[in-house]
């Protein structure tokens, strides 16, 4: 049996319920929460601001620091020790990379730009969903950007192509209620620049096929499209006053 | 040729005056139109590079920060904290990202202008910890700042309560020629000083400086919605019982917003 319907009962293109706000931690310089189904990331931005240790200014340009974490009891599994671990920190530096591209840290050299994502709960898609929180609250915090990125992530479950995968399709041979045909599960975080379609992320988990692999990052890209739309909409709402 | 095939293509202005656009957002197509602060061209398209208000100049598209730190920029005076006292300088906290250098030379004083430089323990004038109303006299390239207390009302600040406002709302704090300052000054009888970088020093007695504190805060959080000046001089007028005599007031807001503009 190939994978035709979805455990949850959405389309295969579809993402799970996305809401994003702007705005939303009163002391940090720009904040930001966008929630996912039940994956939700809240970012802060604070700076950019004087960096120290000294050594590690650099006088060409600034620098962005990001921050991953996982709260304790976000995840499916057992407690996450809270603070840094080797997984946070990958995700945290390719993340980081991810924005690095659009944010213009010329315009602020020596200092220092902090991006903390904190996830009160993670259902799988964390790194997309703090990509996508993250760039709403440096738009927020009024740093110059060139763009705003947008990430979802896309994959193989049991030899079909699909959106946003959640934790149990991740697991799939764990939770599947028919015969499964194929063990392999992979998973694909996509980061695009909606303007130039760049791709700024792309990382894959598991086992998949070369024509799999086209098909899944051409639907994530189209999906980013849409993802930037309402990542705009959130920030126009904070000023929906004006 | 290929300009005259270019003009031949028309240019569309997607945004109108005083939109709120966000970075990436695409605010024209075509070569009609001139990117200045907060934009960038590419291609044909000029796109916004800074969350901000749509201002329009002609051919020139131009966004008005709403958000982020406090940029230096030089004539603006400011207020600043002194973080560290050196052998010739000050070094001071400007509420931005970088630290700015006083220079002892560049006190002024009851001496006047010339008198100084000072010699010998420079916590005597300036000592860490106090605050300062003073001007920037120069922001170089890396983003170095110089500043100046050799001015008229330039000076140090006793006492008084330090309040920190957005700095993108600090032109409405002060208003239209100082009114709407003005306006809290003479309702609550306070000393009050605006710095550009959103710091606020006031000085008043104790029931009126909470009065003051709240109108700062009203105007940093309605300074959007129209009317402005006379929901604040309601505010006062009922929080303080007094009635305010203003000679410049209800001027028409959309002078207000230009004159906000401007600055």
């Amino acid at each position: 049996m190939t994978y035709k319907n979805r455990l949850d009962g959405r389309k295969m293109n579809e993402t799970r319920e996305i809401t994003a706000k702007a705005g939303v931690i009163k002391k940090a310089d720009g904040s930001a929460f966008f929630k996912i189904g039940k994956t939700w990331a809240y970012a802060a931005v604070y700076g950019p601001r004087d960096f120290h240790p000294r050594f590690m200014q650099d006088p060409t340009k600034g620098v962005l620091r990001f921050t991953y974490a996982m709260m304790p009891f976000s995840g499916m599994g057992e407690r996450v020790r809270p603070g840094p671990n080797r997984r946070a920190k990958e995700i945290g530096m390719v993340s980081g990379n991810a924005l690095r591209k659009v944010v213009n840290l010329e315009d602020y050299p020596n200092a220092v730009v902090d991006v903390v994502v904190e996830l009160p709960q993670a259902d799988a898609g964390s790194r997309c969903a703090g990509i996508c929180a993250a760039s709403i609250a440096l738009a927020d915090a009024g740093i110059s950007m060139t763009d705003m990125v947008a990430a979802v992530a896309s994959g193989v479950v049991d030899d079909t192509v699909c959106l946003d995968l959640d934790y149990e399709e991740e697991h799939y041979p764990e939770f599947a209620k028919e015969k499964v045909d194929s063990e392999d599960v992979a998973d694909i975080p996509v980061a695009i620049i909606p303007s130039t379609g760049e791709v700024t992320l792309l990382q894959m988990d598991g086992i998949m096929k070369k024509e799999q692999l086209i098909d899944a990052i051409e639907l994530a890209k189209k999906k980013c499209d849409e993802i930037a739309i309402i990542q705009r909409a959130a920030i126009h709402d904070k000023y929906k006053g004006n | 040729m290929e300009n005259k095939e270019n003009k031949q293509q028309e240019s569309k202005l997607l945004v109108k005056d005083r939109d709120v656009v966000v970075p990436g957002q695409v605010l024209a197509e075509g070569f009609d139109f001139l990117p200045s602060y907060g934009t960038y061209r590419t291609n044909d398209k000029i796109l916004a590079n800074k969350l901000g208000l749509i201002h329009l100049e002609g051919k020139v598209i131009k966004t008005i920060p709403m958000a982020g730190r406090y940029h230096p920029k030089k004539y603006d005076v400011i207020i600043a904290k002194v973080i560290d006292v050196g052998m010739n300088a000050w070094r001071l906290n400007i509420n931005s990202a970088y630290n700015a250098m006083l220079s002892s030379k560049e006190v002024g004083g009851s001496g006047g202008y010339g008198s100084y430089p000072q010699k010998g323990n420079l916590s005597k004038i300036y000592k860490i910890g106090d605050y300062v109303f003073c001007k920037i006299t120069k922001v170089s390239g890396q983003n170095l700042v110089d500043l100046s207390t050799n001015g008229p009302g330039l000076r140090k600040l006793y006492n008084g309560r330090i309040i920190h406002v957005n700095t993108h709302k600090v032109p409405r704090i002060i208003g239209k020629k100082g009114s709407m300052v003005n306006m809290i000054k003479q309702a609550t009888d306070a000393k009050m000083v605006v710095g550009q970088n959103g710091i606020v020093w006031l000085q008043c007695e104790p029931k009126l400086e909470s009065i003051a504190v709240r109108a700062i805060k009203k105007i940093e959080e309605e300074s959007h919605i129209p009317g402005l000046t006379n929901r604040i001089k309601e505010f006062l007028e009922k929080e303080t019982g007094k009635k305010l005599d203003i000679t410049e007031k209800n001027d028409k807001e959309d002078n207000e917003v230009k004159n906000d503009i401007q600055k």
